[in-house]
């Protein structure tokens, strides 16, 4: 597929007409597949109610939607507001390269979100509510504001790469705006990562003390920190081969040492929580739970802290492993907080709750609209960096050409 | 003056007509699912009887009491917290504590995420599952009733006084008084217990035996986060200006990116 429009540009500008294309690959037509499905129950889901279309019930109220959709969701973009921080705010400039893609992959991260918690509410026509109806007690209320905010803010900086190519007018304004943008786009998910924790706080006495501390909101903080690395390694892999294009390895590896540092830094406080609150019994108690959070600790924080600073880094097998084992031990975080943590306390008098299979294809159908969404925007923007670095494939560049790239 | 309910626990014969009571005032639906069960069957099933167009049940208790057996009802509803988890967790204010005691809810504003019902200490309230436009639903303590001088539906038809209607304070010192007078456990159940409820439990068989959360915390709910959302906007506008100081150190005499 191919479209072009007949805008024609300045003279000195780089294209002469706008371009916009999407080519069709086995793999996509399986996303459009799985999207077409999920919009498909997500009809009936609006038709004939939550209900009819998940097993969520009176004891599991929140299910693989919530857990995956937001919780999840949410901190697998994180990578953009940490890519941010560094590149923008700190000035590594090495990093510059990844970060376009690593914020596009949040701001469609956030879109996900968005568009999974409005299937998600009962009432989702008043989500305009908290706007007015101020329930400023509640954690799920900063939530709500910075979620919103944050995904506004990340369209518009988005808006400052695309308009290189479309409404280029308006360029320069957002350029201007871009400093402000950046440094309330980092502040707001940091307040509300770290509230996504908080908000099973609430819930004295239900979570399983192995996870249920006055420390979850660093826990989700850091560990969305962290898993920003995990994610940009995949997604640049991934990537890498939909579009052959590929980040070089330092830029990875001084990535993946950054968010190990975060890891070492929530290692320490996992471990003084548990001294604090003596929980050690629990841990290594071998029940599930226990299994479950030294497992989730084991291959999802340590085993990764010894691929990032061993020789183990310096080669793309290490880092995809790295990015793995990262994003799949907060995956299971964010699911043993809500299923193992709570199975217990929910399922006391016979509850229960296995996600529907119609749950299952929405979360994944989302997932597919934001790859298509990606490749679309990656293949028409300027998201991969400079064109020049397009095709490298494991050629080491040396710092002076970030620099250039950097201009 | 803050009303309240107690509930004397050996005193219910389980007539159930408190339930129909409820439906009635309430205007509650008749279930079809909920006609043939006993008090019995709703004891056992994970709702104990509470679902969208049941407010109120009554569930029965099978227990061992000085080597006989004894049977006990126990009236299952709203516990209406002194200070209730929902009304905090709800970010929307859909929920709301009012004066006379009762905890009512205001589906117009509600979003439904359903955070209150994750963050219920005594998990009472229920989904509209199988709405398309669903809302939470729960015993409100007939507000309008409680409100006008009148005491719940549920009570004026309780014919052992089993639940009586009145003052919380006069109520909690008659209940520490039939506990002393009739040997019951010594334990007024909403009491303390998360903070206090407008509805107060005594019982002569231990309350763990009959699905009641003994081991729920005595602080009120929404102090567990109080702290952590009145911190938030310092946090915020602090750690902002944190990085305004950073962004500008850091981009001294450098090229902007982009």
């Amino acid at each position: 597929m191919e479209l072009v429009t007949t805008v024609v540009s300045r003279a000195g500008a780089k294209m002469s007409s706008v371009r916009w294309k999407f080519r069709m690959t086995p793999m996509r037509w399986v996303f459009t597949g799985i999207a077409a499905a999920a919009i498909a129950v997500i009809l009936v889901r609006f038709v004939l109610g939550l209900g009819a279309t998940t097993n969520l019930n009176d004891q599991w109220p929140w299910g693989l939607w919530i857990s995956f959709d937001v919780l999840l969701g949410v901190a697998l973009a994180g990578g953009g507001y940490g890519t941010a921080l560094i590149v923008y705010v700190l000035r590594r400039d090495k990093f510059y390269p990844i970060a376009r893609s690593a914020m596009l992959t949040s701001l469609l991260g956030y879109i996900v979100v968005v568009l999974g918690l409005l299937i998600e509410v009962g009432q989702w026509f008043n989500f305009w509510r908290p706007y007015v109806s101020w329930g400023h007690a509640s954690v799920l209320f900063e939530v709500f504001w910075c979620i919103s905010c944050y995904t506004v803010i990340q369209i518009l900086e988005f808006c400052e790469v695309g308009t290189e190519k479309v409404f280029k007018g308006a360029h320069k304004y957002l350029k201007k705006a871009m400093p402000v943008m950046l440094i309330i786009g980092i502040t707001l998910p940091t307040l509300h990562q770290s509230s996504l924790g908080q908000l099973f706080y609430l819930m004295v006495g239900k979570v399983n003390p192995l996870w249920w501390t006055a420390f979850l909101p660093v826990f989700f903080l850091l560990s969305s920190f962290f898993v920003g690395a995990g994610m940009i390694v995949i997604e640049s892999t991934l990537a890498g081969k939909a579009l052959n294009h590929k980040v070089e390895i330092p830029v990875l590896r001084g990535l993946v040492k950054i968010s190990a540092g975060a890891m070492i830094l929530y290692l320490m406080l996992k471990i003084t929580d548990m001294v604090v609150r003596g929980t050690f019994a629990n841990a290594f108690a071998f029940d599930l739970p226990s299994i479950m959070f030294l497992s989730e600790l084991f291959f999802g924080v340590i085993i990764p802290i010894i691929i990032a600073f061993s020789s183990l880094s310096s080669t793309r097998k290490g880092l995809i492993w790295f990015g793995i084992l990262t994003v799949s031990g907060v995956i299971m975080n964010r699911f043993d907080v809500l299923f193992t943590g709570m199975g217990k306390y929910l399922n006391q008098y016979g509850g229960s709750y296995v996600p529907a299979v119609s749950e299952f294809i929405v979360s994944l159908g989302l997932v597919s609209i934001a790859c298509l969404a990606y490749l679309f925007l990656a293949e028409n923007f300027n998201i991969m960096g400079n064109h020049e670095s397009e095709h490298a494939d494991d050629i080491t560049i040396k710092d002076g050409k970030y620099a250039s790239t950097a201009k | 003056m803050a009303k309240g309910v107690l509930v004397d626990i050996p005193k219910c014969i389980g007539c159930e007509s408190c339930s129909v009571a409820c439906k009635l005032w309430n205007e509650l639906e008749w279930d079809e699912q909920e006609k043939n069960k006993t008090a019995i069957d709703r004891a056992k099933e994970p709702n104990n009887g509470l679902w969208p167009e049941e407010w109120t049940s009554i569930n029965r208790y099978d227990l061992e009491k000085d080597g006989e057996s004894v049977a006990r009802y126990v009236k299952a509803q709203c516990m209406h917290c002194e200070d209730p988890a929902c009304v905090s967790s709800c970010f929307s204010k859909a929920f709301q504590k009012l004066p006379e005691g009762p905890v009512i809810y205001d589906q117009s504003l509600c979003v439904g995420c359903r955070y209150c019902m994750m963050a219920c200490p005594f998990d009472v309230l229920r989904y509209e599952w199988k709405k398309a436009i669903p809302g939470v639903r729960k015993c409100q303590m007939c507000a309008t009733r409680v409100a006008n001088n009148q005491e719940t539906a549920c009570t004026s038809v309780c014919p052992t006084g089993a639940i009586i209607f009145g003052d919380r304070d006069q109520l909690l010192a008659e209940a520490k008084k039939r506990i002393k007078e009739n040997g019951y456990v010594d334990r007024v159940f909403g009491e303390k217990e998360a903070g206090g409820t407008s509805w107060l439990y005594i019982s002569d068989t231990p309350f763990e035996q009959m699905r009641f959360r003994t081991d729920v915390t005595t602080k009120p709910l929404p102090s567990y986060t109080e702290g952590y959302m009145k911190a938030t906007p310092f946090v915020g506008v602090g750690w902002a200006a944190i990085l305004a100081g950073l962004y500008v150190f850091n981009n001294k005499g450098k090229e902007p990116l982009d």
